[in-house]
């Protein structure tokens, strides 16, 4: 159903205006208001210059993605009117520095604030324009200026005294002037309690990995992904956590694997370029049994692509990435709340089963703000499924591949009994030491890949069905398609009996497949993905023979906006 | 009491007459001496003639990939930096496919000993110019002689400010012997390389050919001055330094890591009870 209060503020500038510390600011004051808010950011792969923006979304209902039309254009640059303005709803309305933009416009629904002089005059200084844009935000909203202040008091807290003071001076310059000059401004709050949390996919998997017991990051950073190094580097020190930069992401897997191998839960993070000189590190991972956890933030190729936006086409990549055959699992969240609890059961899977698991995101969820009433931990209780201590001393004797009827190889620590721990890349002998014969080979290969497959298979879910039960319509997503999609099913479902499939734990498929059903009785099967080929519907095709007709593809590196998915999905309605 | 029998590993599948014989000698005599068993230490090695020596003694072995085992050894080293971390590498394997790693593990200086198995010649795919085959010389698949300048790592790893640099030969495994139970007693970074004849790809720097210029050096070489630590690593041609040629005194990688302060990262308790906290501060 669509909220009755659902605005969308867009701030448009150049890189190093400020643009992301206006819209974080905000997004994370009207969260603290009570507030649900969405947030996504187009930014350039460059420090200076340039056009980007950052999208907000508030309101009173839970909401999971951005929309076409915006009600509030904070243009901090003139490109952003003259690449926004269009998109103004009909009431929507413009703030901008006519001094700092060097033009006035003289349309009713253009309010011209001094965010400059107001920052000098107010702040003591111009650097507080972007303080004086917030205050002026919040007035032309209405919104209670108390709330306001709070808000830049709590962010800007480690500041110090007199900082915090020349800060809620501007904002309250920014605010008084907007409140009165806004004459047309007739922005409707609804009323809200209890502070909601707000999280991006990339904060959602620094915090499920440090809450599933990870101790040791390394990286190499590259967009989208360093958003996770950063937050996990940030919390090192609480954590007892050992977070090293690698020369490259080669030496980063590397590392991952090593500190695995000594007994610690491991993880690494990257994008396309940086996985694909990862993926010889990853077939290690599979014939040595090691468990390491890899995002692989992805983002438009091929080669450098384009590095700050966003697409989903490495799904086919991670699946078939790494000589040889292998075990691994492929989980893809496709919310904040998502992200969390799938690289918990990372941890979990790679540990379990002794084999690399990647966590595949791309720049839309990593970036993007969420905003929930709250987060479950309780169910993140930590099980150690190594061989430590007294358990592994008191054995007679120990081999690390050793043959089991599940696969699954006791994975000691060493240096905590006196068996020694060998492991080779090499195909190798229960004790880990090199063969060659054929026997051996086939007996590791069965233990590797044909037994652990099928427990593997059990303990994955099965794609998420939301809106009808029985739909006529299905629209079939993965990953970061689940918060447009959703909502799209939202709206639509006054229409048509119609549901969304969701696919976040990709490969292997479950054991359980009736799921499977729902493609046969649904009239209409459509198939939306981030990228030009439909990677979702080939591995459908390849792992249960399905074969989806329709597809809806985006590959302009851009993210849908719910107002564009209905309008294709309703193009292709039309025709049936 | 541990004795070389302790050490008795897997049967090496080396040719007769290979070098790596005596420097696997030379390291199971260094474990006895120094009392490490084998469960006290982890072998690290990639691939390579040189990357099999871990199967043919005792310890806790990762056999990783060719090029990659210095960072599989840091990885080790920062989980559990109690244990004694040794990396084995060939030329080619640690100066062509890993370079980049080593000038990192250089400038990092985990308490790692890197063993590099020197034979300048690719032996495992038989016969390819390694980074240190000599300038000029024909192989099958440099059919026009080697073009490139041969690698210096001990010029390099001084120049890097490398905090152990030293040279062994495989001829004197008594030698090595002690040079690696120095380098166990150094504490950070070590790199020994070492000289080592291919009898099966490598007609020319020969066991003769080695011993003809090779000489130790003597209580008379201060290995901490650097200056002439980099000239004595630049010697080659005529006469060739074994022993200690840089030695430096620093914090390690691991020392300066203050998460590492005490107990090793494996040791270590989850701090999992302050997760809500970390989370509440979402909002």
């Amino acid at each position: 159903m669509k909220s009755i209060m659902d605005y969308s503020i867009k701030i448009g500038g150049e890189a190093g205006q400020g643009i992301q510390t206006v819209g974080d600011t905000l997004a994370h004051i009207f969260a603290r208001a009570g507030y649900y808010v969405f947030s996504h950011q187009d930014y350039e792969s460059r420090i200076r210059g340039g056009h980007n923006f950052y999208q907000i979304r508030l309101a009173d209902k839970p909401v999971s993605c951005s929309r076409s039309k915006i009600h509030l254009l904070v243009a901090l640059d003139k490109e952003s009117i003259l690449l926004h303005e269009k998109e103004l709803s009909e009431n929507g309305h413009v703030l901008y520095d006519s001094f700092y933009l060097k033009e006035k416009f003289k349309k009713a629904n253009f309010l011209d604030v001094p965010l400059t002089e107001l920052a000098v005059k107010h702040g003591g200084s111009k650097i507080m324009a972007n303080t004086v844009a917030v205050g002026a935000v919040a007035g032309m909203l209405g919104m209670d200026l108390m709330i306001i202040l709070e808000g830049i008091k709590r962010s800007l807290a480690k500041k110090g005294k007199e900082t915090v003071e020349a800060n809620l001076n501007a904002a309250k310059a920014g605010y008084s002037f907007a409140h009165e000059e806004c004459l047309t401004c007739s922005f409707m709050l609804a009323e809200v309690k209890n502070p909601k949390l707000v999280i991006s996919g990339n904060e959602a998997i620094g915090l499920g990995a440090i809450v599933s017991g990870l101790k040791f990051y390394s990286g190499y950073p590259m967009t989208p992904s360093t958003g996770i190094f950063n937050f996990i580097a940030e919390h090192a020190l609480d954590f007892g956590l050992v977070v090293e930069q690698a020369e490259d992401e080669i030496s980063a897997i590397n590392m991952v694997l090593g500190a695995s191998f000594a007994g610690v839960r491991a993880m690494t993070a990257t994008s396309g370029g940086g996985f694909a000189l990862m993926v010889e590190g990853l077939s290690l991972a599979g014939m040595t049994e090691t468990p390491i956890v890899i995002v692989l933030a992805q983002r438009p190729g091929p080669a450098t692509g384009f590095p700050t936006r966003t697409e989903a086409a490495d799904l086919l990549f991670a699946l078939h990435a790494g000589h040889g055959e292998f075990p691994k699992v492929i989980l893809a969240p496709g919310t904040p709340e998502q992200a969390l609890s799938l690289t918990y059961k990372a941890f979990n899977l790679a540990e379990k089963f002794q084999i690399p698991v990647i966590l595949l995101t791309d720049q839309y969820l990593a970036d993007s703000q969420w905003s929930y009433d709250g987060l479950d931990l309780t169910n993140f209780e930590y099980r150690d499924y190594r061989l430590r201590g007294e358990d592994f001393r008191g054995l007679k004797e120990y081999k690390r591949h050793a043959f089991t009827e599940s696969g699954i190889s006791p994975l000691a620590i060493p240096g905590e009994a006196e068996h020694v721990i060998v492991t080779d890349s090499d195909e190798h002998d229960e004790d880990g030491h090199i063969v060659e014969d054929a026997e051996t080979r086939i007996r590791m290969v069965t233990k590797r890949l044909f037994r652990k497959m099928p427990l593997i298979k059990k303990d994955m879910s099965p794609p998420l069905l939301y809106g009808d039960i029985n739909p006529e319509i299905l629209l079939v997503c993965w990953g970061s398609g689940y918060g447009i999609t959703k909502e799209v099913v939202d709206e639509l479902s006054a229409d048509y009996k119609i549901a969304m499939l969701h696919f976040s734990e990709l490969f292997p498929l479950p054991e359980d497949e009736t799921w499977l059903d729902i493609f046969t009785k649904a009239r209409v099967v459509i198939n939306i993905e981030q990228n030009a080929t439909s990677q979702l519907a080939k591995l459908l095709q390849m792992e249960t023979g399905i074969k989806i007709e329709k597809h809806i593809n985006r590959f302009d590196g851009r993210p849908f906006t719910i107002d564009e998915l209905k309008e294709k999905i309703d193009a292709f309605l039309k025709r049936f | 009491m541990l004795s070389l029998k302790d050490f008795e590993g897997q049967k090496p599948a080396w040719c007769p007459g290979c070098g790596n014989f005596m420097i696997l000698r030379a390291f199971n005599e260094a474990m006895v001496e120094l009392g490490l068993a084998p469960h006290e230490f982890v072998l690290v090695s990639g691939i390579g003639q040189a990357g099999k020596l871990p199967h043919y003694t005792r310890g806790h072995t990762f056999n990783g990939l060719h090029g990659r085992t210095l960072p599989v050894a840091t990885g080790i080293k920062l989980a559990n930096h109690k244990l004694k971390v040794f990396a084995v590498a060939g030329d080619g394997d640690c100066y062509g496919e890993g370079g980049n790693h080593l000038i990192h593990a250089i400038r990092r200086n985990p308490d790692i000993k890197l063993l590099v198995h020197n034979n300048q010649i690719y032996g495992l795919t038989k016969g390819q110019a390694s980074p240190t085959s000599m300038k000029g010389i024909l192989t099958k698949t440099q059919p026009f002689g080697v073009i490139s300048e041969t690698f210096n790592p001990l010029a390099m790893a001084v120049a890097l400010d490398c905090s152990f640099v030293a040279r062994g030969f495989s001829g004197y495994s008594e030698h090595l012997k002690e040079l690696i139970k120095e380098a166990v007693h150094h504490r950070g970074f070590a790199l020994i390389d070492i000289l080592q004849p291919c009898v099966s790809f490598n007609k020319i720097n020969t066991y003769q050919w080695y011993k003809a210029r090779v000489y130790e050096l003597d209580n008379t070489y201060n290995p901490e001055d650097k200056i002439l630590a980099f000239q004595k690593s630049l010697e080659w041609d005529d006469q060739i330094p074994l022993g200690i040629i840089y030695r430096v005194n620093k914090p390690t990688l691991e020392e300066q890591i203050p998460v590492l302060k005490e107990e090793p990262l494996v040791k270590q308790k989850l701090q999992l009870g302050k997760g809500q906290e970390l989370l509440n501060s979402f909002y």
